[in-house]
C-alpha cells in the first residue's frame, strides 16, 4: 500500500468533470484507490462517489492505493490533481 | 389564468400537449437466476448509453457544447463501478432488477439532494432521470418524446428533465409549462438557451390543462391563459407579435461591441446578487459584472460565512466571467439590511449610522476574512473590490492598508492572488461626490451608486410617500453630482462606472455619454436594450442635449425636456 497527501487545487473542487476525469483515469489500473477527506473514505474509481464526498478546493485529502500497479497509479493520480484535473 | 415562475421571456401562443410521462411502476418480484437479471439490466444499461450519446451530440448543435456535456454526465453516472456495484448486489440478493435499479438510484439522488452545495443538489435531478431511462427500459415502456410534436406545441409537463429538453424541437414547441422548477432549474436554463417562453412551478398544471387547450404562455410575467375568446387571442397575438419584434430587434445587438453612435466603445456590464445569477449575466450578452452584491453570504447564514465560503461564491462568478472584470461590493451592511450574527446595536438613524464602510474598518477583523477571500478569487479572474459609502479619503486609505495586510498574509502563505487587484470606490454619497478629485488620487475606479446618491443629496427615504416625490434622478443637484464625479474620474484617467437602474434609463444615457461615463452597470433582462440605446447617440448631440438639459431649474422641466427629444 502507498498513500500521499495533497490540497486539492482545481477552481470547481471534485464536481462533476474533475470527478469524472479522476475516476476514469484510475480506472486504467488494476489497484484499489482511495481518497480520504471531508471524513470520508471515498472509491477514486467512482465518479458519483467522488462527487458525493462534496471535496471543495483548498482541502487537504490523502490518496491511498494498494494493488499490483499501485506505485504507478499513485504517480498518475497525484500528477493529475497537480495538473489542476482539467481545469 | 394560472399563475407560475416566469422563468423564459416572451409570449407563446399554441394548442396544449400533455406529456404523460409512462407508468413505471413495477412488481416487486424475487427471482432465482441473477445471471439473466443482471443481463436484463445490461442490456437496459447499454441501449440507455447509446440514446443518451445520441441526445448529448444532438444537443451539442441545438443547444451547446455546456449543456451537451451535462448529457454525457449521464453515461459516466450510469456506468459509474459504485453504481453498477449497487444495482448488482442488490440482484444477487434476489431482487428484480427493476427494484436493484429504483433503489439504488434513489440511495445516489438522496445523497446529492442532501449536500450543501447547490450545484451538486442538481445532480440529484440527473439521477433521477437516469432511473427513468433505466426503468422506462426494463419495462419496455417509451420515455416521453417530444421530437416530434405538430407546429405549434404548448408542452405542459410534471418535470421536464435534461434528457426530455434534449429532444425538444424549437421550431415547433412555442412554450413550456412545468409543475415544478424555478428560474435556475435546469429547464429553465435549457428553455431560455432555446428561446421557448416557459412558465415553471404551476400548480396541478397537468389537471387544469387539457390536451388540445389553446395557451398563451406568458413566461415574461409568469402567467398562463387558457382558452381566451376570440377577441382576447386577437389582442394576445399582437402582444406576441410586438414582443417577438422588439426582441428580434435587440437581438441583432446580441454579440456586439457596447459602442457610442461615433463607435467609441463603452463597457455594459450586469448587476448581480448571487454567484447563479452570474449564469443570467451570461446569457444576457453581459461584458463581466459592475456590481456583485456580497449580502446574500451574509443574510442567508446563520453565522458570519467562513473565508472559503466566500471564495468558492467569488471564484464561481469570476470563473463564469472568464477574464472579464468582475467588481465585487464589499458587505454594505446596516441601513435597511439587518444580519443579526453581526451584533449591530439599534440605532436612532440608521442609515447616517454605523453601516457599510464604517462597520467593516471598525469589525477589521471580520472584513479582512472577505478581503482575503476576494484577494483569492482574483487568481481567478479579473476580480476588483469596491468599497460602499465612503465619505472621506481616510476610509479608502484605511482599506487599502487591510489589503496589503492580507496580501501580506497569502504571499507567507504561498497563496496566489492578483498583486494588481483594483480597488474602487462606490460613490454614492454626496460628501464622496465633494471630495470626487482626492478620492480619484486614491483608488482604481469609481461606480456610482445612483440609489444611495439620489436618496443622500435629496435627504429623501425614497419608501416615505408623502416625500417620495423627491425620489428622482432628473433633479438638477443629482444631475450635477453626476456630472462633477464622472469629470473627476476622467481627469485622474481611472474608469467611472454606474451600477444602478438610473444607468438603463433611455433618457438618462444621452446623459451619461456626454459627461463621459465608461462603464454602464445594469440588470441583465437590460443589456441589450441599453447597447442599443448607447449606439444611438453620438457624442456631439448627446453633448448638445446635456448643455441645455444642465441649463433647467427643476426635475420636472429636465423629464419633460429628456422625453420630448428621446423616442
Amino acid at each position: 500500500m502507498v498513500s500521499e497527501t495533497i490540497t486539492i487545487t482545481n477552481p470547481t473542487g471534485l464536481h462533476m468533470r474533475p470527478a469524472g476525469l479522476f475516476a476514469s483515469t484510475m480506472g486504467k489500473f488494476k489497484s484499489n484507490v482511495t481518497i480520504k477527506g471531508n471524513g470520508k473514505e471515498i472509491n477514486g474509481k467512482s465518479p458519483m462517489a467522488i462527487m458525493a464526498g462534496g471535496i471543495g478546493t483548498g482541502t487537504e485529502v490523502e490518496i491511498v492505493v494498494e494493488g499490483e500497479d499501485e506505485q504507478e497509479a499513485l504517480k498518475e493520480a497525484i500528477d493529475l490533481i497537480k495538473s489542476g484535473l482539467g481545469e | 389564468m394560472l399563475t407560475g415562475v416566469n422563468a423564459s421571456d416572451g409570449i407563446g401562443i399554441g394548442k396544449a400537449v400533455v406529456a404523460i410521462e409512462p407508468d413505471l411502476t413495477y412488481k416487486a418480484t424475487a427471482h432465482n437466476d441473477p445471471e439473466a437479471e443482471r443481463a436484463r439490466y445490461q442490456k437496459a444499461l447499454d441501449d440507455f448509453c447509446a440514446r443518451t450519446q445520441e441526445q448529448a451530440d444532438r444537443m451539442a448543435v441545438t443547444v451547446g457544447e455546456e449543456e451537451a456535456q451535462i448529457m454525457a454526465g449521464h453515461i459516466m453516472m450510469a456506468q459509474d463501478p459504485f453504481m453498477m456495484e449497487e444495482v448488482g448486489n442488490r440482484i444477487d440478493s434476489g431482487m428484480g432488477a427493476e427494484q436493484a435499479v429504483d433503489e439504488a438510484c434513489e440511495m445516489f439522488s438522496g445523497m446529492f439532494e442532501s449536500m450543501e452545495d447547490a450545484l451538486m443538489r442538481e445532480r440529484a435531478a440527473d439521477v433521477k432521470d437516469i432511473r427513468l431511462g433505466l426503468l422506462a427500459n426494463l419495462l419496455g415502456k417509451q420515455v416521453v418524446d417530444l421530437s416530434s410534436l405538430q407546429k405549434d406545441s404548448i408542452v405542459v409537463i410534471h418535470d421536464l428533465t435534461p434528457s426530455m429538453t434534449a429532444t425538444i424541437d424549437k421550431d415547433h414547441v412555442v412554450g413550456i409549462i412545468t409543475e415544478t422548477g424555478g428560474r435556475t432549474s435546469h429547464s429553465a436554463i435549457i428553455a431560455r438557451a432555446l428561446e421557448i417562453p416557459a412558465v415553471l412551478s404551476v400548480e396541478n398544471a397537468l389537471q387544469k390543462i387539457t390536451q388540445g387547450d389553446t395557451c398563451v404562455v406568458d413566461g415574461t410575467k409568469g402567467e398562463i391563459t387558457l382558452n381566451p375568446d376570440a377577441t382576447a387571442l386577437k389582442g394576445y397575438q399582437k402582444i406576441a407579435d410586438e414582443v417577438a419584434e422588439a426582441k428580434a430587434a435587440l437581438n441583432v445587438f446580441k454579440g456586439k461591441e457596447t459602442v457610442t453612435g461615433d463607435g467609441e466603445k463603452r463597457l455594459l456590464v450586469a448587476n448581480i446578487g448571487t454567484p447563479e445569477e452570474a449564469i443570467n449575466a451570461a446569457e444576457h450578452d453581459a461584458e463581466g459584472v459592475g456590481l456583485f452584491r456580497s449580502e446574500f453570504l451574509f443574510m442567508d447564514a446563520s453565522e458570519l460565512p467562513s473565508e472559503n465560503e466566500q471564495f468558492v461564491a467569488y471564484q464561481k462568478v469570476a470563473l463564469r466571467m472568464k477574464d472579464k472584470p468582475v467588481i465585487i461590493r464589499t458587505l454594505d451592511v446596516g441601513g435597511d439590511k439587518e444580519i443579526p450574527y453581526l451584533g449591530l446595536t439599534k440605532e436612532e438613524n440608521p442609515f447616517m449610522g454605523n453601516r457599510a464602510v464604517r462597520y467593516c474598518l471598525i469589525n477589521a477583523d471580520k472584513y479582512k476574512v472577505q478581503l482575503r477571500a476576494l484577494l483569492r478569487a482574483s487568481a481567478f479572474g479579473d476580480v476588483k473590490i469596491m468599497v460602499p459609502l465612503v465619505t472621506c479619503v481616510e476610509e479608502i486609505r484605511a482599506v487599502k492598508k487591510l489589503v496589503e495586510e492580507c496580501k501580506e498574509e497569502l504571499r507567507a502563505e504561498g497563496t496566489d492572488f492578483n498583486e494588481n487587484i483594483e480597488v474602487g470606490t462606490m460613490m454614492e454619497t454626496p460628501a464622496a461626490s465633494l471630495i470626487a478629485d482626492d478620492l480619484a488620487a486614491e483608488c482604481d475606479f469609481f461606480s456610482i451608486g445612483t440609489n444611495d446618491l439620489i436618496g443622500y443629496t435629496m435627504c429623501v427615504d425614497r419608501g416615505n410617500d408623502s416625500v417620495a416625490y423627491l425620489y428622482s434622478v432628473y433633479n438638477p443637484a443629482v444631475l450635477r453630482s453626476i456630472q462633477r464625479i464622472i469629470k473627476a474620474g476622467n481627469d485622474a484617467n481611472i474608469m467611472v462606472g454606474m451600477c444602478g437602474e438610473a444607468a438603463a434609463d433611455p433618457l438618462l444615457i444621452p446623459l451619461l455619454i456626454s459627461f463621459g461615463l465608461d462603464e454602464f452597470s445594469v440588470s441583465a433582462p437590460s443589456i441589450l436594450r441599453t447597447r442599443k440605446i448607447i449606439s444611438e447617440w453620438k457624442k456631439a448631440d448627446a453633448d448638445k442635449l446635456a448643455a441645455e438639459i444642465m441649463e433647467l431649474k427643476t426635475a420636472a422641466e429636465v423629464k419633460a425636456k429628456l422625453a420630448s427629444v428621446v423616442k
